[in-house]
């Protein structure tokens, strides 16, 4: 188990490095970059200082190996600092903000709150609606129940969330006044009324990503239970005499959870996708508004350091993924 | 003693493949929702021509809600929304279409590359695999936002549009065809049929084009319908946040961005775009179920 994992954590290395790689030569070849965005009426001397001082004079490789050693080097040394007080990173150059001028990771840090909190949440109800609903389903397979489910789901599955909240919006937000239509980031919770009010901006975005989630993990708790129940095992533990809700509850969802609880790791990542749109329709302040907000803006080291976060996330979460397989299903391991 | 008129011609495989389609209810209500949708985009045109108005006239008639003479209403500029929603259709399919046709088409490239040549199955496999890790949405946002301008001076701000998000979503959905049919190919080079063709002195070429290919055709058309699906919603997702098509050539997406400043007064301009989006990607997940319960009967039911 310790080689399976230790391989799968060598292979991602390489991979991370590409990434970055494509993350950065994407960004800073493209004929948008802000070096040719200076009108030429610039004196030159002018141009070279401008440039400078955006620190895109160097050759590209140079400037690679610089944001790559800012990224894994200078930053969390400057997380270090700012955690016990100390002071390795002083006078080192960090990763900077076109836009504010000031240090790109304390803007992230200032916004992933919002981000978790939102999403965090919608992602625990979209698991907690799917697991019941996909192992029912397929319980009682073509019943009434299941013909629903299965429709939910589809539903779910392919109205994208950027309608459905717009509906959200339209009938509980204007329609029925029930819920504030914009998230307020300064809403901080003291008391019980300001946790009702947190409450209450916070029901339609997890509503409509949580529905969207909830939608996909049922259809693959669903089919991997249906896939379980016609097992031989499930045949002899019936015959042993074992009450249904043991049969179900114990033997068939252990053995179905095991594709289901990677389906849910690798879900993670793409949700912090899928929050792009839902932080810019509700007017969450989180880093989905912020990846925006730098793309519009044409700040690239926001940009290429987001996009990266975004793929170290990716590459994390299937690592967990595949470690979390094969942890639950020796049979995974030897391939 | 043996009645040989009395069997029944072998049913062919089209047909056994449609009686099992069939079956699958939500396959057939997609098929209609979908062919009602293609219909009413290629043919919408013909049956409905907006008027031409002058911008005087156009202006006061701004807002207003269905008639006879706009049947969707019409927009704060006075154009006519049915007439809007026939356009923003047509280019909201091909944009769906043809994105899907570039992926499917570089990813069965790639799939039969490294499922045939043992060589290259690694490095296409650890290419998939990094493309599969990359932050798709945010890069588009990128792609969109960096080169937009580049293109549309080359080709037009309406074709440039076109033509770079088409590509931009091609070549970021093939990964999953190409390890379905790597897969495929990794099994079907195995099989006798492939052995006696090498056995002749077949070339890989052949061997690939002729007895391969059609061989996973029904895996391939599985993952097109569903990347159809993908490819509409990546569209919409781009538009929707403004950094996809032009206003004056719309899509479906585009139009439901368009809305959404006036979506507490006038909803039903949300909705119509919305509902078209939504309904297309709906019959088009149903017809890949379909499609796939009827092309592989061990799936079905799941």
């Amino acid at each position: 188990m310790l080689t399976f994992t230790l391989r799968r954590l060598l292979l991602a290395i390489p991979t991370l490095l590409l990434i970055s790689l494509v993350i950065f030569l994407l960004v800073d070849l493209a004929p948008g970059s802000p070096a040719s965005e200076i009108p030429l009426t610039v004196p030159p001397e002018v141009r070279e200082k401008i440039l400078e001082s955006l620190g895109v004079n160097q050759p590209i490789f140079v400037r690679y190996f610089l944001w790559l050693k800012q990224f894994f080097y200078v930053e969390p040394l400057n997380g270090i600092d700012a955690l016990f007080g100390t002071s390795y990173a002083e006078g080192m150059q960090r990763i900077i903000s076109y836009q504010t001028r000031s240090p790109v990771f304390p803007l992230i840090a200032e916004r992933l709150p919002q981000t978790l909190t939102v999403i965090g949440t919608a992602y625990l109800v979209g698991v907690a609606i799917a697991l019941p609903i996909g192992i029912y389903s397929a319980y009682r397979q073509y019943s009434l129940f299941d013909q629903l489910g299965t429709m939910f789901a589809m539903i779910g599955f392919s109205v994208p969330t950027f309608f459905s909240g717009t509906v959200f919006i339209i009938v509980f937000g204007v329609w029925l006044g029930l819920f504030p239509t914009k998230y307020d980031t300064t809403l901080e919770v003291t008391d019980w009324d300001s946790f009702i009010k947190q409450m209450k901006q916070m029901a339609m975005p997890v509503m409509v990503l949580g529905l969207a989630n909830a939608a996909a993990i049922s259809r693959y708790m669903r089919s991997s239970m249906l896939e379980n129940m016609q097992q031989d095992y499930v045949r002899t533990a019936r015959a042993k005499g074992m009450s249904e809700r043991t049969v179900v509850l114990k033997h068939v969802l252990r053995n179905s959870m095991i594709p289901v609880v990677t389906i849910i790791a690798l879900g993670i990542p793409s949700i912090f996708g899928g929050a792009i749109i839902t932080e810019n329709l509700f007017g969450v302040n989180g880093i989905g508004a912020a990846l925006i907000g730098a793309i519009r803006g044409n700040d690239l080291p926001m940009v290429q350091t987001l996009a990266f976060i975004f793929a170290i996330l990716i590459v994390t979460f299937n690592l967990i993924a595949d470690v979390l397989y094969g942890l639950l299903d020796p049979r995974i391991r030897y391939d | 003693m043996t009645d040989t008129t009395a069997l029944d011609k072998p049913e062919s495989q089209i047909t056994a493949i449609w009686r099992q389609f069939r079956q699958h209810k939500g396959a057939v209500f997609g098929l209609c929702v979908l062919g009602f949708l293609v219909a009413f985009v290629l043919l919408g045109p013909f049956l409905w021509q907006a008027e031409t108005l002058k911008v005087s006239e156009a202006l006061k008639l701004k807002n207003q809600g269905p008639s006879l003479r706009f049947p969707l209403g019409t927009d704060q500029l006075g154009r006519d929304m049915l007439n809007r929603m026939i356009s923003a259709g047509m280019v909201s399919l091909a944009v769906g279409f043809i994105a899907m046709l570039i992926a499917i088409f570089f990813g069965t490239f790639v799939g039969v590359m490294a499922g045939y040549f043992k060589r290259l199955d690694g490095p296409l496999m650890r290419l998939t695999d990094m493309f599969l890790a990359l932050p798709l949405i945010p890069l588009l946002l990128v792609m969109v936002m960096l080169f937009r301008d580049k293109i549309a001076k080359v080709v037009g701000p309406e074709m440039g549009a076109f033509i770079l998000i088409v590509f931009a979503i091609g070549m970021t959905s093939w990964m999953h065809a190409a390890r379905i049919v790597r897969g495929e190919v990794l099994a079907l080079k195995e099989r006798e049929y492939v052995l006696a063709a090498r056995s002749i002195g077949a070339p890989p070429r052949r061997i690939i084009l002729r007895h391969i290919l059609p061989n996973v055709i029904s895996p391939v058309m599985v993952a097109a319908t569903l990347g159809i699906a993908e490819a509409i919603i990546t569209e919409s997702v781009l538009s929707f946040l403004g950094l996809g098509f032009p206003p004056d050539f719309p899509t479906w997406g585009r139009l439901l961005h368009d809305g959404l400043s006036y979506m507490q007064l006038y909803p039903e301009r949300v909705i119509w775009p919305g509902l078209a989006i939504s309904l297309t990607v709906l019959s088009v997940n149903y017809i890949g179920d379909g499609l796939r319960d009827a092309l592989d009967p061990k799936a079905r039911g799941r």
